[in-house]
């Protein structure tokens, strides 16, 4: 089975693709294009994708972009879905105000 | 597939990727190990983005002095990424007479290694920054402090390290270095078996045991920190901010977001799940810090929260040195929780040890070897 370890091996050029203006990601406004050319930036993983470009970052947090980008990194790189991880999930589930998540009461005796 | 080049870094945080590009420009051909599936996936993306001097300890402070005006303002464009590098200042606030004196003693130290840091007053920090609550009565300020995006910063020299011809390899757990003849030669990853005629071990805390297997050691510990971020915000303010009671810190990111870090007091004690998870208290408690200081940030959106280590050294500042004892080593380890904003300047300095076998910067201050018992 093919690797993403190592970094160095040949992807080929970028190509432009008549889709690449479509929007992945609607929360951060990333598209098909940026998030390939990210990929041949060595980009291989949907993390490091997300901490590059921020897809997956904003308000849904890559609910809706999450599976998405792993299908586009599957394309480019040739290999089978199982080899991504998809992104991590962070805490709080949903956007939450800064008062509210503090406001739980810490009784100190 | 050579398994030999020039030199092998071990770790692909931001200090093994910075050291592999600046290797690179002097024209050495270098591998970098990392462990895990992500490149960067260590303190380097989850650190808050301080690029800061005020507030470091004076054996640190001429690197993180000559890094912020050589490297960081043109970082962007000699990477070919927007490391969203903002030099607009750094509050380190306080609110009572305590505070005041650790800010002064923090303040005088800097002042005397050159670093422009003073002293304001309430008045003065409300005219930098007018979010700040009538509470905050004193801070440090230092102009030429900032701050940037660490995702961005570690993942652009990735890029350009690789773009020079760096072998980045991951899911390759270094378990062993090995000598031949008196000098470090191997590094044996469940993999493979690879060579250099010089190593750098920059794996955070896990360079612990990794030096271990050379007879190395350097006395430090992990310590989870956690940060949370908001949904984007109208631009409020530049500067980084900090305080003396260490509560939160944190800036608003060029996206509009704000990326605060905080401490609930328990973090050297924290449960090590093998993953750095948030805690259930951590967010929390940082959000209390945080609307004590900035009463308008109430109603800000918390998206997302996370955690990560910290090599947190005995003496507080890095191990970055030479190892005569194991000819060929080389550590950058232990920079206990204020790494990023020296990095760029740690690899450029690491590079030119590593090579011309002196560093622009005096760094034998921070050397291996310095940890003595109490007298
Ligand atoms: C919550 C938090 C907030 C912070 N805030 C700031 C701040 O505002 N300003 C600031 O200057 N600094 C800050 N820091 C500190 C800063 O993030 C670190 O000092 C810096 O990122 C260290 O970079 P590094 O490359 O040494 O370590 P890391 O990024 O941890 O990289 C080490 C790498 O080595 C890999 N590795 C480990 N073991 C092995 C092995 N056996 N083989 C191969 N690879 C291995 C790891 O997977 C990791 O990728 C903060 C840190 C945290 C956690």
């Amino acid at each position: 089975m093919k690797s993403i370890n190592d970094r160095s091996q040949d992807i080929g050029p970028f190509v432009s693709q008549t889709d690449d203006g479509v929007i992945i990601c609607r929360c951060e406004e990333i598209t098909k294009g940026e998030i390939r050319q990210a990929i041949h930036d060595g980009m291989f993983t949907v993390n490091e994708i997300r901490r590059y470009l921020r897809s997956g970052m904003g308000l849904c947090q890559g609910q809706t972009c999450g599976r998405l980008v792993k299908n586009i990194v599957v394309q480019e790189l040739d290999v089978i879905p199982a080899q991504l991880d998809p992104a991590t999930s962070r805490s709080p589930m949903r956007p939450v105000e800064m008062k509210v998540l503090g406001n739980e009461e810490v009784t100190h005796v | 597939m050579s398994k030999h080049t020039d030199i092998i870094i071990i770790g692909g945080g931001i200090i093994g990727n910075a050291t592999a590009y600046y290797l690179a420009k002097k024209g050495l051909s270098v591998t970098v190990l990392e462990a895990s599936k992500d490149i960067g996936i260590g303190g380097s993306s989850r650190n808050g983005g301080g690029v800061r001097q005020s507030g470091r300890d004076t054996r640190e402070l001429p690197l993180a002095m000559w890094g912020i005006k050589n490297l960081w303002p043109g970082l962007s464009e000699e990477l070919g990424v927007d490391v969203e590098y903002i030099q607009k200042g750094n509050l380190r606030l306080g609110k009572t007479e305590a505070h005041q004196k650790i800010l002064q003693g923090l303040t005088d130290k800097a002042v005397s290694c050159g670093l422009d840091v003073r002293m304001i007053d309430g008045d003065e920090i409300r005219a930098i920054n007018p979010y700040l609550s009538d509470e905050v009565t004193c801070a440090s300020w230092c102009p030429t402090d900032g701050h940037a995006n660490p995702l961005t910063a570690t993942l652009g020299y990735y890029k350009k390290a690789r773009e020079l011809g760096v072998r980045f390899i991951t899911e390759s757990p270094c378990f062993e270095l090995r000598k031949i003849k008196g000098v470090i030669r191997q590094v044996v990853t469940p993999d493979a078996i690879y060579e250099a005629d010089k190593i750098l071990v920059a794996a955070g805390y896990d360079s612990r045991r990794l030096l271990a297997t050379v007879g190395i050691d350097v006395p430090m510990k992990p310590m989870k920190m956690e940060c949370l971020v908001t949904e984007a915000e109208p631009p409020m303010f530049l500067q980084m901010l900090g305080t003396a009671e260490a509560d939160f810190y944190g800036h608003q990111s060029k996206h509009g977001s704000f990326v605060f870090g905080g401490s609930s007091g328990l973090e050297p004690f924290n449960k090590d799940n093998g993953t750095p998870i948030s805690s259930s208290i951590g967010a929390s408690c940082t959000c209390r810090g945080i609307m004590k200081y900035f009463p308008a940030l109430a109603d800000a959106k918390i998206v997302r929260a996370w955690a990560g280590w910290l090599d947190d050294c005995a003496d507080k500042v890095p191990v970055i040195s030479p190892v005569e004892e194991v000819p060929g080593l080389y550590i950058a380890c232990a920079f206990s929780g204020h790494g990023f904003g020296i990095a760029p300047a740690a690899g450029y300095n690491i590079a030119e040890m590593m090579v011309d076998g002196q560093s622009i910067i005096d760094l034998s201050a921070l050397r291996y070897d310095r940890f003595k018992p109490k007298q």
